[in-house]
């Protein structure tokens, strides 16, 4: 039994990482080598295509401006999403319950819709190729997930903390920021972690809004077919580098995440 | 010091929460509010606090109207049902937290914790978080921090309720001496008409938004107004059983009967409903004017070292609360006896007529 569980174990990661592997290898590989024929392991191991990354400001620039539109995005969407989910979880007014669900049906339309208002909008007020333009239009998609997921861990906070806390004498701002927000941390964890996927991972919007000065890794990566053919070695070093990050949010908030799938709503 | 409601009702979604309450509590006065659950007990606290407003009437502190005034700006504090604490801080930060919003020096702020931390012996845990401590711990935590500040009004919304038999009436005893040197109004709200006497001070009966009697403990459970109140303040609830007076007797049905006794004797003739409490009642004859009544055992539930006997006969139900562990089978029959002078009168309607005239030590073990 323990051998089969093994194996199961073994054949599921090895078909998990499988393309992962191949990527990292590819990248760490000549052109020729990767057009010549089937190897598992690199030959001439090289670090030429993360020097061109690295080297090349049309390249890195990719990654700063997606970095930068996916922090800002973040940071304006924890800051309408947790007021806006704390008015949620603890006050009634009118259509509150609609204006909720509204909010979530945003969600449901492909980005793809929203495409052709964005453009004619953001060209005609200024936003068209800024990392704010990109950042906002992601908002669109993120606010609704956020106010969701941070409503659901609000409302297992008791009412009573908050109560108690003013009976003590706390003013709302000191208590939101002092004992209210280090009691939902995993639901900040958690939103941050999905509003961080989102934005990182989409291309369309963010391919069409910017055309130089704020253009995504992704877009960068899709232009790399040149007179010569396609650079595959460079390009499966972006593609290396466009996971890196992803990694690296996931390890931050890896207990996070576990915590706040197990209690709230995700 | 003194905080008065003052016709206060509150309506919520059409359905009165607290309907037409006048109160008065005084500094240095420990209040119970007994109740049962949805009597609005809760509602009430959360009025004199202040973090609800009443829809009509008045909260005055001091005689003048606080109605407005956030509960941020009112000197008072609550201790909830729920342990409620702040999980991301220390104990002591917890306990801390009401003095440093009050800007008191850090000295003082020292003294203070410790103090009341050492009087609700939590002191041991200061450093610990409040979600590594033990359930009546957390709740001294709690506890210690609506005390650590001098409110003016202390309001505990069934603070015992969630705790383990013993913890409770070790908290319990302790309750009484953290008040007695105290200033404050202390509001206590309880289902247990046990509790209630425990604590002492003054008891106020709510039944469903309204208060049904307000008044010294001891006065509230020797007369109470009414059947509501002397089923409310009674643990089990007292037995009421219909009946007749007529010229030379009393009847409950036609084969129990007694004549007149001069307790009684000022009654005039007509029905009534007679309240006698579980405790009063017993197995063998005590007083030359005890009522012989032949029983049927429907059940008799043990509870730690008391027995609660429930019985009946065609016309009536009556529990019986025994000391010691008492072993019945189910319809045995049985002879109970009723101490005729303890008997409370009721009118038809409700109110009382009559309560019982000689009282007896063991009443307040009832």
């Amino acid at each position: 039994m323990n051998k089969k569980k093994t194996l199961g174990l073994s054949v599921y990661i090895i078909f998990l990482l499988l393309p992962i592997y191949w990527l990292l290898m590819m990248s760490f590989k000549s052109n020729s080598e990767i057009l010549g024929g089937l190897s598992f392991w690199p030959d001439t191991f090289t670090f030429d295509n993360y020097m061109t990354i690295f080297t090349d400001p049309t390249w890195y620039t990719g990654y700063l401006n997606s970095i930068y539109y996916v922090a800002l995005n973040m940071i304006i969407t924890l800051t309408v999403a947790l007021p806006a989910a704390y008015a949620f979880s603890r006050y009634n007014f009118m259509g509150d319950k609609h204006l909720f669900f509204w909010l979530l049906t945003n969600r449901m339309s492909p980005p793809a819709v929203f495409l052709l208002p964005f453009f004619q909008l953001y060209s005609s007020v200024g936003l068209f190729d800024t990392h704010i333009g990109v950042a906002l239009a992601h908002c669109l998609f993120n606010v609704p997930l956020a106010v969701w997921i941070l409503e659901g861990f609000m409302s297992g906070v008791p009412r009573e903390i908050d109560e108690t806390a003013y009976i003590d004498g706390y003013t709302f701002p000191k208590f939101f920021a002092k004992i209210f927000l280090p009691l939902i941390r995993s639901g900040i964890g958690v939103t941050a972690f999905f509003i961080f996927m989102f934005s990182w991972v989409e291309l369309l919007l963010a391919r069409t809004l910017t055309s130089v000065d704020a253009k995504p890794i992704a877009a960068v990566m899709t232009r790399t077919v040149s007179a010569s053919g396609i650079d595959w070695g460079v390009l499966a070093a972006a593609g290396v580098l466009t996971i890196l990050p992803g990694v690296v949010v996931i390890w931050f908030v890896r207990n996070h995440v576990a915590k706040g799938f197990a209690l709230g709503r995700v | 010091m003194s905080l008065t409601l003052e016709n206060v009702t509150q309506i919520v979604d059409g359905q009165y929460y607290i309907n037409n309450a006048n109160l008065t509590f005084e500094s240095g006065s420990f209040n119970v509010l007994l109740g049962r659950t949805l009597s609005g007990k809760t509602s009430l606290m959360r009025l004199m606090a202040g973090l609800d407003k009443p829809t009509s009437g008045r909260v005055l502190v001091n005689g003048l109207d606080v109605s407005g005034v956030p509960v941020r700006k009112r000197n008072v504090s609550m201790v909830y049902q729920q342990f409620i604490n702040y999980p991301s801080m220390t104990v002591f930060d917890n306990i801390a937290s009401p003095l440093r919003l009050a800007k008191e020096s850090e000295a003082v702020i020292k003294q203070k914790v410790i103090e009341i931390s050492d009087m609700l012996q939590i002191t041991p845990f200061l450093s610990r978080m409040p979600l590594e401590l033990s359930g009546g711990q957390q709740q001294r935590t709690a506890m210690a921090r609506a005390l650590v500040k001098d409110a003016d009004i202390i309001l505990f919304d069934e603070p015992l309720v969630n705790l383990d038999y013993k913890l409770r009436e070790e908290l319990r005893e302790e309750m009484r001496e953290l008040f007695a040197r105290r200033n404050t109004i202390a509001v206590y709200a309880t289902t247990e008409a046990n509790e209630a006497l425990a604590l002492g001070g003054t008891t106020t009966i709510l039944h469903e938004g309204q208060i049904v009697q307000s008044g010294p403990t001891a006065e509230t459970y020797h007369k109470p107004c009414n059947v509501i109140a002397a089923t409310l303040f009674n643990e089990p609830p007292i037995n009421m059983i219909p009946g007749r007076i007529t010229k030379t007797e009393v009847t409950f049905d036609n084969t129990v009967h007694f004549p007149r006794t001069s307790e009684l004797q000022s009654l005039q003739e007509g029905d009534y409903q007679f309240g006698i409490r579980p405790s009063h009642l017993s197995l063998l004859p005590k007083n030359d004017d005890d009522l012989e009544i032949s029983v049927q055992v429907e059940v008799a539930e043990i509870s730690g070292s008391e027995t609660f006997l429930h019985v009946r006969n065609p016309h009536f139900e009556m529990v019986l609360h025994l000391s010691g562990v008492h072993n019945y089978t189910v319809d045995e029959k049985i002879k109970i006896y009723v101490p005729t002078h303890k008997l409370n009168v009721f009118h038809e309607d409700g109110n009382l007529i009559q309560a019982c005239s000689r009282r007896v030590e063991d009443n307040y073990h009832g």
